[in-house]
């Protein structure tokens, strides 16, 4: 089922089989196997064998690749693993089996000292309730990641106020977290997890406990941010709208596996199954379609049509089209021209799939 | 039958039948009344046999421990001795300024001027200094234990229990061994009150750390903390605030275990002329000294306090530095001052105020006058209240007393008053409560001292079992069997009996009040300061008006038990009337209730739990206070406790320690129990641990 899409770059860190066992041994699951079970169907089996001994499996059998500078998004909704997932990538929590590698390393093999080598310069984590120090202000919890590593105070506190810029809270610098409101202190979170100038960035459902106008704002300036820096990101969501808009790729989690993987184009055009589909019934698909996904063409440039980038969401055409009959031409990145569009058409394509329900007389 | 009658009915109405019958037959069998003499088996002095040999052995190194020991206390009582008055009380004074403000600065100034004017200057240095040692020591302490418990689910299971045994046995019972292995002197009260006070910041060590939420401990592991640094630069900072709350509990406890150690004697400090001057009945004098700690526990706990919760984590980073070194000026500048200028060394002798005698004046005039009055008031409670619940309704009732005899006739009137009520309560359907209404008849006659010793003990086993399970019932039988063993039966029932009373009078006058406050802010606002008053003043103190006015005897420990133990009736029963949740009584308004519905039919049933937790802590206040009432002239464990401090009989008084914990013990289960229970059923969140 993992349906993987152009790897168009370096993987950057690669999860191979990975489990999650809670119980009393689970150990003695994975003897000499490494996690993997061969396909699909026998890890679920090997599961559910799992589970009706007792043991409780929060994740089973996850692979996947993140490219670098690719937004990867692990979708699932409560229970589903997704959390217990980013941990074991950067062994907060142990995986009982599988392997994880970064830039090829072996990360599950590290000593501790490694491990916190790897924390301290590779690794930057963004998390739901943000994990602030309550006992630091805004700078000094900025600058913590630092201080840990013994970094004098004058050099950090630049360093830090640096990423503070950087995320837009100038002039907080001195309050200390419960002072500021919850887009703040995530944007503390944020520039934190940043100050290390990490290379790949965990964020652990980072908006959610923010109000949705909020969240809006957060997710557009993370988009932003990620245009500049070209960090290689795990980004954990419940929200499927959420992961659609700011996903290279993503992968759905349900009950610890992993059930489809793509662009979020492909899971709404090929849904794996029934789950993924339910999921993708209340996309509003004007904001997931793109003028390329829907360009004819047979039909070529006529007088009066405008021209229109390839990756241009369809949201942003409307208002053009209902007042251009022509429609637009489509061009792909080179600018060659790919078919025209008119209103029409995108109607037709928003209404792929249903039903007339409207009883309309003739 | 079974059907009819519920099974505890059936019980309690049988062990009304037995308690009744086992007294009818006391001339045939006295065994089964009173506990015979000749079943005794004595601890004691296999208990003396084993500490001599435990102090033969180690004896010695106590003893040298103890020697160490005073070389700390001996330096800061030199140097609070040596240092000019003027700049100990600017150097409190500035902390109390930093600590919370002008306000607390002013109390504390005042507080200092007191001493030094009422002459007792001296002696209160000396138990400062007891303190200032004392204090770090059960810090550090509670601290290490506090790690270890959070770290190590075994050790925490060891660790729990044994200071819940700590802080239940009561603190003169920690004085005997203490004594007897490090021998006379300042030692004692420095070791007792590290040992007392260790234990609260071992609790919010523990709570502190655990509270430290899970994303905080991410975040730092994500940000590369080595273990080390976790623990130090992300647990601790987390959990500072619970445990500075640890250091004004800790602080607390250390002083008033050093103000209750002064009655072994031998230092010169304030808790030693309160007990001496009460002992030899000057109450002028006690009540100048009593004043000394009151004030000292006050402004103690107000400056700890005050850096608990000091907002630390939004002040900004402003003139901060700058007090420190403006103080630090001050204090050099009075040191070099009180060179030149004498009374800023030494409070001159001249200007000391001693109003000791006016004061015994005052009093001897003010007894004179309301003598009737009072006589009055104690004989009402005395024979009204207490003799009957001591000695029961037969004894208690006699022409001397309440004026006329118990004759055969009002015997039998008496008996047909419990029979209509429990008649009454059984035909409405209540069939535990007329069970339970004829052992209160039976009781109320007969009365706790002279109760068959096998009904009683049936009697609190199954009371055990029926609140809080087989597993406690066991304990308390375990427990009651060595008191009966021990041959100290006749003095529990005693505690038993004054403790019940008191407990009985602060639970009724106690939720009352709690009612009152809740639903009134004046009244709230009255109470709040009196209740702190009273819980920061060490023990000692509170008895000294009541010994005044009412002279030694049960009543006057009675009163001061229950002016001790009705704070926390009071305040949890407020509590918990103010936090219940508010949607449920906005959807009792919205029904249409009335304020009295409101409070009776919605609010007072939800606060059970809270109530109930008020009640546990009363029974154990009470019981703590019990042994420190002895002092004034009961009888009871409690003096028990004090007779084997006096003679230096560590199995006397480790008996009776090991008594009153065990009351204590079985009392705070049975409502914890009670609490818990209710808390489940409503499924309401405990905010009171």
């Amino acid at each position: 089922m993992p349906t993987n899409s152009k790897p168009t770059t370096d993987v950057k860190l690669s999860c191979r089989n990975v489990w999650k066992v809670y119980g009393k041994n689970p150990a003695r699951f994975f003897d000499g196997t490494k996690g993997n079970l061969g396909d699909d169907a026998a890890a679920h089996a090997h599961a559910q064998e799992i589970r009706d001994s007792g043991h409780i499996v929060a994740s089973a059998n996850v692979s996947f690749d993140v490219h670098v500078g690719e937004i990867f998004v692990i979708m699932g909704l409560s229970g589903s693993g997704k959390s217990t997932m980013v941990r074991c990538l950067s062994r907060l929590v142990e995986p009982t089996a599988g392997e994880i590698l970064l830039d090829g390393n072996n990360l599950l093999s590290a000593d501790p000292k490694a491990l916190i080598e790897f924390r301290r310069h590779k690794m930057g984590m963004v998390f739901q309730n943000f994990g602030l120090m309550p006992h630091l202000n805004v700078l000094d919890n900025v600058a913590f990641p630092l201080e840990l590593q013994g970094i004098a105070l004058k050099k950090r506190r630049a360093k830090a106020q640096e990423v503070i810029n950087l995320v837009g809270l100038e002039g907080r610098e001195a309050s200390f977290p419960r002072q500021l409101s919850g887009g703040q202190q995530q944007r503390v979170g944020i520039a934190r997890s940043l100050c290390v100038d990490p290379e790949l960035w965990f964020l652990d459902e980072p908006f959610s406990a923010l109000d949705p106008l909020i969240r809006r704002q957060m997710q557009d300036e993370f988009l932003r941010l990620q245009r500049d820096l070209n960090k290689s990101i795990v980004f954990i969501t419940h929200d499927f709208l959420e992961a659609l808009r700011i996903a290279d790729r993503m992968a759905i989690m349900r009950d610890g596996h992993v059930v489809q993987i793509g662009r979020p184009v492909d899971l709404i055009l090929n849904p794996a199954d029934d789950y993924v589909r339910d999921f993708t019934n209340d996309v509003p698909w004007e904001m997931v379609l793109t003028a390329g996904d829907i360009a004819d063409p047979a039909r070529g440039f006529a007088p009066g049509m405008g021209r229109i980038g390839a990756d241009t969401k369809l949201d942003l055409l409307l208002p053009y089209l209902a007042e251009h009959e022509a429609g637009v031409m489509v061009k792909d990145a080179e600018g060659r021209d790919l078919g025209a569009i008119n209103a029409r058409a995108v109607v037709k394509a928003l209404a792929t799939g249903m039903t007339d329900q409207a009883g309309i007389e003739p | 039958m079974s059907r009819l009658l519920n099974r505890p009915a059936l019980v309690w109405g049988a062990l009304a039948a037995l308690s009744l019958a086992l007294y009818l037959l006391r001339g045939q069998l006295p065994a089964l009344v009173t506990y015979p003499q000749s079943w005794v088996l004595s601890p004691t002095a296999p208990m003396n046999a084993a500490m001599s040999a435990f102090v033969a052995a180690f004896g010695p190194t106590f003893r040298f421990f103890g020697w160490l020991l005073e070389f700390p206390v001996s330096a800061a009582q030199m140097v609070l001795q040596a240092l000019p008055w003027s700049v100990i009380a600017a150097f409190f004074v500035l902390l109390g300024m930093v600590a919370s403000g002008w306000r607390l600065a002013s109390f504390i100034a005042a507080s200092l001027l007191y001493m030094a004017v009422i002459g007792y200057w001296e002696e209160s240095m000396n138990t400062l200094a007891i303190v200032l040692i004392s204090v770090p020591m059960a810090l550090l302490l509670g601290f290490a234990v506090g790690v270890l418990g959070f770290y190590s689910d075994r050790a925490r299971r060891v660790i729990m229990p044994t200071l819940d045994i700590l802080q239940t046995v009561p603190a003169f019972a920690y004085l005997l061994p203490i004594l007897i292995l490090f021998g006379f002197g300042t030692t004692v009260g420095l070791v007792a009150s590290v040992l007392y006070a260790f234990s609260p910041m071992v609790r919010n060590t523990i709570l502190g750390l655990r509270a430290v939420p899970p994303q905080v401990i991410e975040a730092g592991l994500m940000s590369g903390a080595t273990p080390a640094q976790l623990f130090w630069k992300v647990r601790v900072p987390g959990a500072q605030n619970q445990m500075l709350l640890g250091v004004n509990q800790t602080t607390m406890a250390s002083l008033s275990m050093v103000i209750i150690a002064a009655i072994i004697g031998g230092t010169d400090d304030i808790g030693w002329e309160v007990i001496s001057s009460m002992r030899k009945a000057q109450f002028g004098e006690s009540l100048l000294a009593g004043f000394v700690i009151a004030l000292m526990a006050m402004a103690l706990d107000r400056t700890t306090f005050a850096f608990a919760k000091r907002d630390r984590f939004t002040t900004q980073e402003a003139a901060g530095p700058n007090l420190w070194v403006i103080g630090a000026g001050v204090l050099g500048a009075l040191l070099l001052l009180s060179f030149v200028v004498p009374p800023l060394a030494q409070w001159p002798e001249p200007w000391v105020f001693y109003p000791a005698d006016a004061m015994n004046e005052a009093l001897r005039s003010f007894i004179l006058t309301w003598r009737e009055a009072i006589e009055t008031i104690k004989n009402t409670a005395f024979f009204f209240v207490m003799l009957p619940i001591k000695i029961g309704l037969q004894q208690a009732v006699s022409p001397f007393t309440w004026g006329f005899a118990m004759t055969p006739a009002l015997v039998a009137a008496y008996a047909a008053l419990v029979a209509a009520g429990a008649i009454w309560a059984f035909v409405k359907s209540h069939h535990t409560l007329a069970a339970m209404l004829l052992l209160w008849g039976v009781v109320s006659y007969i009365g706790l001292t002279n109760m068959p010793w096998p009904a009683l003990f049936a009697i609190l086993v199954y009371t055990a079992y029926v609140t809080a399970g087989a597993r406690l019932a066991l304990g308390a039988a375990i427990g009651l069997g060595f008191l009966l063993l021990a041959g100290i039966w006749p003095q529990t029932v005693l505690s038993l009996y004054l403790c019940g009373v008191a407990v009985l009078i602060c639970f009724v006058l106690g939720t009352g009040l709690g009612i009152w406050a809740s639903e009134s802010e004046t009244v709230s606002a009255v109470l709040r300061p009196v209740m702190d008053t009273l819980q920061t003043m060490p023990v000692f103190v509170i008895l000294i008006p009541f010994v005044m006015v009412f002279k030694i005897g049960e009543f006057t420990a009675l009163l001061a038990v229950i002016a001790y133990a009705i704070v926390p009736a009071i305040r949890y029963t407020e509590h918990g009337l103010r936090n219940l949740p508010r949607d449920v009584t906005e959807a009792a308004e919205a029904i249409g209730t009335t304020r009295w519905q409101l409070l009776y039919k919605v609010k007072l049933p939800l606060a059970l739990p809270a109530i109930m937790l008020g009640l546990n802590q009363t029974i154990i206040y009470g019981i703590g206070m019990l042994v420190i009432a002895a002092l004034v002239g009961t009888n009871g464990l409690g003096q028990q406790i004090y007779i084997g401090l006096g003679d230096g009989d560590f199995g006397v008084g480790m008996t009776a320690g090991i008594g009153m914990a065990v009351i204590a013990m079985v009392a705070d289960r049975i409502t914890q129990a009670i609490s818990r229970r209710k808390q489940e059923q409503y499924g309401l969140a405990s905010e009171f641990i």
